[in-house]
């Protein structure tokens, strides 16, 4: 079994406002090193073995179709054996 | 004209739809699930506001998977009226029937009040009860409705005259050239995040979405005595 992990986030053309609001709240707790903060999607999927080569493709074709709306966001994925 | 008010699980305009065509505007109506697959026998289809799926993932990202949205993108490619409001309208751009996407608010707030509106293409099969530039008041109930695209499909947005909508005195929620609805290169689906559907009646503050709903009928109309 493959352990595959998606990260969706918002392209960096875009304005991310709930990462602004996430960033002000930094602020104001103190930690003013912080300057840019971004927020966006995790998810985590178990896989059936296949070949590795056809498990990525899946995964693409699930992103483009339903994870991400490529209008706005990009993804990334990884693929691991589980342990 | 008979209208298809779709009925996914969270719609919770849908009544007002169905209202709104068949109590007001005279025409016969009637729910079609999220799970029917056909649309045959109707003229028109009505997509509605709500909160399909829970807006898990992004709004409208999972209803557009519904196993009615084959049909209703059949039903758009013959032409046939498709017109989406509010969620209906984030399910129409997560379906690829309509351009661009709707984010959240610029202000992360749900914004719900009466807006105002222009008119600013009078001349689609949904608007032409509407004079040209015309100002209307109109209801908005949503937290994902700041309209973007990027600058290409803007730049045809305006050549073809797709912007049908735009909010005036105020953007409620940073939508893109203050952009509140669209129409189709075709121009037969419009999507907008206001609810004319809920402006039907002065009693309720606003008849001004009625036109709207004739403008349909009246185009129908049109096309059917023309053969």
């Amino acid at each position: 079994m493959y352990e595959v992990k998606v990260y969706v986030m918002y392209k960096e053309s875009i304005l991310d406002p709930q990462g602004e609001a996430v960033k002000s709240a930094i602020h104001r707790l103190g930690y003013d090193e912080i300057q840019e903060v971004r927020m966006g999607k995790y998810f985590e999927m178990k896989v059936t073995k296949k070949e590795k080569s056809f498990i990525e493709k899946r995964i693409e074709e699930i992103c483009d179709r339903l994870l991400a709306n490529v209008t706005m966001e990009s993804y990334q994925y990884e693929i691991m054996e589980a342990r | 004209m008979k209208f298809a008010v779709i009925v996914f699980p969270g719609s919770n305009c849908d009544r007002d739809l169905l209202w709104a065509v068949k109590e007001i505007s005279k025409q016969d109506a009637e729910y079609v699930r999220h799970d029917a697959t056909s649309l045959a026998g109707y003229d028109g289809v009505l997509l509605p506001g709500g909160f399909s799926y829970g807006d898990y993932l992004r709004c409208g990202a999972i209803a557009r998977f519904s196993a009615i949205m084959p049909e209703v993108i059949r039903f758009a490619a013959e032409g046939k009226p498709v017109f989406g409001t509010c969620n209906g309208f984030q399910i129409l751009t997560e379906a690829g029937l309509l351009p661009g996407v709707l984010k959240k608010n610029e202000s992360l707030k749900f914004v719900c009040k009466t807006v105002k509106l222009k008119v600013t293409n009078a001349a689609t099969n949904f608007t032409s009860q509407y004079k040209q530039g015309e100002e209307i008041f109109l209801p908005i109930a949503h937290g994902e409705g700041n309209y973007y695209c990027d600058a290409a499909t803007l730049a045809k947005l305006k050549k073809n005259n797709q912007i049908v909508f735009t909010y005036e005195d105020e953007n409620p929620n940073g939508s893109l050239e203050n952009i509140a609805g669209i129409i189709n290169e075709r121009g037969n689906v419009l999507g907008m995040m206001p609810h004319p559907e809920r402006a039907v009646e002065e009693l309720l503050g606003s008849a001004s979405g009625i036109k709207f709903f004739q403008s349909m009928v009246e185009n129908y109309r049109k096309v059917t005595s023309n053969g």
